[in-house]
Parts: structure tokens; sequence; C-alpha cells
């Protein structure tokens, strides 16, 4: 009889732990750029694998991801997760905006969240950023930085010119002429996000022309933009460049230091991260745009930038008080030249 | 003839076999398990869950979309393969072939049937364009065609990203605004029938596609001719033949092919002409299809599928944690295996000869 009981029990557990409700499961699906692009996917990635190990759930089961070869897989990659049915699917970059109108139709029901646009569907989440502000932080550093060394120009590399990439030339003009109005600020698109070479290309320009520091948004075309900051820094002309999206001091070291002055942090991370967790606790916010700026911590600066002096980091502390508090407000689209 | 066909079937196929097996070795080195492959596998191009038994058609609908584009790149790199040119530039007549898709598209105004009609022939018209370059320098001045072809890929991409970005863009600047349904191969009948997959016509063309590369190499003078030039130049020189004019005929028809699949790509699987943020992949992958294809049009046709499911499969293997790079070593190593054909012809002669002198004895 004891022993029945103790078999009864040993299967009941067994039972239980197959029917026990199924692990929060969350999917990324990147662009083409790839979970290591050191850009928005990977950042994104991060995000997400920091709610995994917040809730104990595993990495490559509970919380996975799929990476797009083409436009093409879009659409399919959304849709294979949909049809795993994931408690949130998650995609950055606006070049998802079609696919996950498209998907969030044929799977009514699923939780959906777009980073960096917007799609006004009940069942889609948009989380956008305010890179205009973020920029105009480094714009502030670029320009005193460039004044204390007593230069008078600063230069900008875009991956492709649209309105999105525009955001970050705006706020960062403006944030160079907070400083100085005086202060030149060259502009270059490469019109490639792939492409560090072309990147590489671009600094050598802007540099040659006088630039002293560089600010780019251009994904892996910036890395060319670092490489060549980072090499003429080593020879004793020093230059220098501002990374994109994640911290990328690492990427600028040479010897002891690091070519890369700081960073417009865009945390991508951050917005996934958040709508998981609200997701979890059963408020995902459907059909509502969450923007992430200066405010909410959504674009800053690192925590530490060795590179930058004390009272830069204080100017720029006392800018984001006045961008938080709406008393100065960065406009989105570049002054016309 | 048959015979050599006949070997060719037969080092694909233990190409392919080989190809899987590396790709099997290396998931098993992983840690994870290669029997999760094969029914992702199986998945992506039948809609059969193997787990649940169920069946979902978007699968097969999604696994032709991926297979219609690198069958027709296939049969661009394979034409210019028979006339002993090296077409690497199907990548870039695929893009100027979108570019003109997307064009006529939004620039004409026809009605149901006519519209989609000049779309195709306009993209077909502007890949033949652009395969046409490289063709006549060729020609005119002996400049390697794998240099001319190259370069072009690059002069495309960033033309269509200029013309898109700068000319024909819509509020977002990276795509143009949605074309008119005239335009466009989609129907909500082959998509309800597939459960919502982007299925649509652009089948067809590629059916009729593949049957014109087949009647024009094997059955026309014409492609005589052409095969004539890529068996031995000088001798089909000496022979009479207009070698000059039948590279920059081939290289025409080439870019055509490429072009088509630009098309179908654009106002099948999409309703919009992109900028594109880097190549996508699409005319190497037809240099993988053409040689695993043994350049003739079943063989183009069966690799075409062949690599389609492999990229149909890439969602379901990835988020069983097996990484989308396993799909395309396995598509490296089959190509591999092609190309160490004298390799595996001799392997095989080998053992047939080992059998046959017990047969010699008998006689």
């Amino acid at each position: 009889m004891k022993k029945r009981i103790v078999f009864a029990l040993v299967a009941l557990t067994a039972i239980v732990a197959v029917f026990a409700a199924p692990a929060f499961r969350v999917g990324l699906v990147t662009d083409v750029g790839g979970i290591d692009d050191k850009s928005f996917n990977q950042g994104t990635w991060e995000g997400i694998k920091r709610f995994a190990t917040e809730n104990k759930l595993v990495v490559g089961t509970d919380v996975k991801y799929l990476q797009s070869t083409a436009e093409a897989d879009y659409v399919p990659n959304l849709s294979t997760f949909a049809d795993e049915g994931l408690d949130l699917i998650v995609a950055p970059g606006f070049l998802f905006e079609k696919a996950m109108g498209e998907v969030a139709d044929q799977y009514p029901t699923q939780k959906l969240l777009i980073i960096d646009s917007v799609v006004n569907k009940p069942n889609v989440a948009s989380a956008v950023f305010a890179e205009h502000e973020g920029s105009f932080l480094v714009g502030v550093a670029a320009g005193m930085q460039a004044k204390k060394a007593k230069k008078n120009m600063v230069g900008f590399v875009g991956g492709m010119q649209f309105p999105l990439i525009e955001k970050f030339q705006a706020g960062f003009e403006q944030g160079v002429k907070a400083v100085d109005p005086k202060i030149t600020v060259l502009v270059d698109y490469a019109g490639d996000f792939g492409n560090p070479g072309k990147g590489q290309a671009l600094a050598v320009k802007q540099f040659n022309a006088g630039a002293y520091i560089i600010f780019h948004a251009a994904g892996g075309t910036g890395n060319g933009v670092i490489k060549e900051a980072k090499e003429r820094s080593q020879k004793g002309d020093i230059r220098w460049a501002i990374g994109v999206d994640k911290d990328q001091y690492a990427d600028g070291v040479y010897g002891t230091k690091s070519a890369v002055l700081t960073s417009m942090m865009k945390r991508v991370d951050v917005a996934a991260h958040d709508v998981a967790v609200l997701t979890m606790a059963g408020k995902f916010p459907g059909g509502q745009v969450l923007v992430f700026n200066v405010k909410n911590k959504g674009v800053s600066i690192p925590a530490t930038n060795p590179n930058l002096s004390k009272d830069i980091i204080a100017k720029i502390a006392d800018y984001e008080k006045q961008i938080a508090s709406g008393k100065l407000v960065v406009s989105e689209i570049p002054a016309k030249k | 003839m048959a015979n050599r066909n006949r070997d060719a079937l037969v080092v694909s196929l233990v190409a392919v076999l080989l190809g899987f097996l590396t790709g099997s070795v290396i998931i098993l080195l992983t840690g994870k398990n290669p029997i999760a492959m094969f029914s992702a596998m199986i998945q992506g191009a039948s809609g059969v869950i193997i787990k649940t038994g169920k069946f979902n058609p978007r699968y097969i609908g999604e696994f032709v979309i991926q297979a219609l584009p690198i069958i027709l790149t296939g049969l661009s790199v394979g034409f210019a393969f028979r006339t002993g040119l090296f077409n690497i530039g199907a990548e870039g007549q695929f893009v100027v072939g979108s570019l003109a898709a997307a064009i006529v598209a939004l620039g004409v105004k026809a009605p149901p049937g006519i519209h989609v009609v000049l779309v195709l022939l306009g993209a077909m018209v502007a890949g033949g364009f652009w395969g046409a370059i490289p063709g006549y320098l060729k020609a005119k001045f002996n400049v390697h065609e794998v240099v001319v072809t190259i370069m072009l890929n690059y002069v495309a991409f960033f033309v269509n990203n200029w013309a898109i970005l700068d000319v024909f863009h819509s509020a977002d600047r990276v795509k143009t605004a949605e074309f008119p349904v005239t335009a466009l191969l989609k129907d909500p009948m082959l998509s309800q029938l597939t459960r919502g997959s982007r299925l649509n016509w652009g089948f067809v063309p590629v059916i009729i596609a593949l049957i014109v590369y087949w009647f024009v190499i094997e059955k026309t003078t014409f492609g005589y001719s052409l095969r004539a030039v890529g068996f031995n130049k000088d001798a089909a020189r000496y022979a009479g033949m207009k070698v000059n004019r039948n590279v920059v005929l081939s290289m025409t028809m080439a870019g055509a092919f490429a072009g088509l699949a630009g098309a179908i790509i654009t106002v099948g699987t999409f309703n919009f002409g992109r900028a594109l943020p880097m190549a996508e992949g699409y005319g190497f992958d037809g240099i993988a299809v053409a040689l695993v294809g043994g350049n003739v049009a079943p063989g183009i046709f069966l690799s075409g599928l062949l690599f389609g499911m492999l990229k149909a499969a890439q969602p379901l293997m990835q988020s069983q944690g097996i990484p989308k790079e396993i799909a395309g070593i396995i598509q490296a190593s089959i190509v591999m295996f092609v190309a160490m054909k004298h390799g595996i012809t001799y392997i095989l002669e080998r053992m047939r000869t080992r059998k046959e002198p017990p047969k010699e004895a008998e006689a």
C-alpha cells in the first residue's frame, strides 16, 4: 500500500512537471545585419537575455532568435515563431515595418514588438527612440573637446540618408552649435550600413579636411570611422570618433587609450527588456507607441567616459536636465544648408 | 551523351549526400541532433510537422517562394556557362531587374494581366542589358567577363539604391510607394490556399523560363552554336560560327533570366521597390544552383528546389538551436563536392572496374 502511494506521488509529480505551465517564451528576429552586428540586433538580444536571466528562462529554448539573410526572410521568420506560439516576438529595425504589419494581420492574437518604427496594429507594441536628443549630448561633447584642442571642425558620417539617420545628424549639429556656433560640421552619408571600407574612406576625407572628431551613425560602416581615428591617433595625430547605439569605447582601443571619445547609446536592450517584463505581467502595451528618450534614459552617454573631462560630463548632465524637463527642445530635422 | 548526363546526375547526388553528411557531422560536433535538421527540412518543404503530425501548407508556399528566384539566377549562370562564360554578375542583373520592375510597376498604367507582363518584360530587358555590357566588352575587347560582371554588381547595387532613395522613394525613403495591384503577381487565392504564405503566380514565368532554356540550348541551331563556343571557341570560329555575336547574345539571355528573378521578388514576394542595405545573394546562390544542376534545365530545376528547401528550413533549424550557417555550410560543401567531380567520378570508376573483372572472367 505504502509503495502504491509513493508510486502515485512520483507519477503525480511527473505529470505536474510535464503539464506545468510552459515557460514564458520570447523570440527575436534579426534583420540582415545579424545577431553580432555590434548594433541594435545585438543590443536587443542582450536585453532579452537579461530578461531571461532575471526570470530563470533558458536561452536557446525559452528565449531564442532567428537571423535573416535577406529582406524576403522577414515574414517567414516572424511567421515561424508565431506558428510556435511564442508569448512575444521582437523585431528591431524599421525595415521590419511592412513585414510586421502583415504578420500582425495574419496572427491577430500574437503579441509583437517592433523597435525603431511604428506599426499601428492592436497586437503590436512600437518602441521608438529620441535619437536627436542623445545625439545632441554627444554633439556637446564633440564641440567642447574640439574647443579644448583649439579646433573648429567636426564631422558626421551617416549610413543611409533617410529621416531616421537624419535625426542623429540634426541632434549632433545642434549640440555642437550649442557649444559654439562657429564650429563647422561636415556631413557625409555612406549609402551603406555594412561597408567599413567606405566608412574609413569618408573618415579620411573628413579628417584631411580638418575635422577633429567624427560622430558616426552608420552601423558596420562606422567601424571604418573608428579604425581611421584609431590609426591616426596611434601615429600621434590625435583624432576622435564617437560611437553609436552601444558603448563603442572598446572598439577604439590602442595601447592603453581609446580613440572613441564617447558613444550615443540607444538602449534598444532596455526597450526589449521592459516590454518583455510588461508582457509577462499581463500588461502588453499593444497598439501603443513607447518613446525612449533622454528623460527615461532610453538614450544617453555611457555610464563611464574615460575620455571625457569632468567639466564636459557636467555640462552634458546639465543639458540632459534641460532636455528632460522640456526646457530645451531638440529638433529632429537637420537645418537646411 | 546519355551516359554523361547520368554521370553528372550521380556526381550531383553523391555531392548532395556528402554535403548533408558534412552538415550532420558539424551539427553533432556542436552537440546538437542532426535529426532536428532533417525534420526541419521535411517540414520546410512539405509542411508536415513531424513531431505533431500536423500539416501547415504555409511552409510549402514559402518553400516555393524561396526556390523561384534561385532557379532563375541558376538558369542565368548556367546559360552563360554553356557558352564558356562565367556570369558572376547574376546578382547585379537581378538588382537592375528589380529596379526596372519597380519603375514599370509604378510608372506604367495598363489593364490587369498586361501590366504585370510589361513589368516582367521590363525587368528582363534591363537584366539583359546589364548582361550585354560584359558580353560586349568580352567580344569586342576581350575584357574578362568575371572582372566586369563583379564590378557591375556594385554599380547595379548603388544605382538601385540611388534610384530608390533619391528618385522613386516614398515617405520613409528606403522603399517606393506600393505598386498598383495590376502590376502584382500576388493573388489572395494562392495565399489563402497556403494559409497565408506569400505564394504567387511567379512560378508560371519560372516554368516558362525553364522550358525556354531547355529548348534554346538543346533544340535549336542557335543553342548548338552557343554550346560549340563553350566547348571550343576557336573551333567554333573555324567552323564559321559568329563567336563574338554568340558571346554577347548569351550574356544578354543570362542577364534576362536574372532580371526576371528580380521582377518576381519585387512584384511577387514584395509589392514595393526596395533600397538594399546589402547584397542579398540571389545571384551568388544561382552559381551554386547552376553548378550542382550541371547547367541543364532539369538539373537546375532540381538543385534550385534543393537550395530553396535549405533556405526554407533555416528558420525552423534556427528555432531548434541549429545556426543558419549550417545550411550555408551544407550548400557550400555540396558545391565543393560537385567541383571535385573528377575525384568522385574517378572513385566511381574504380568501384565499377573493381566489380567488373569477375564478370569478364565469367565470360
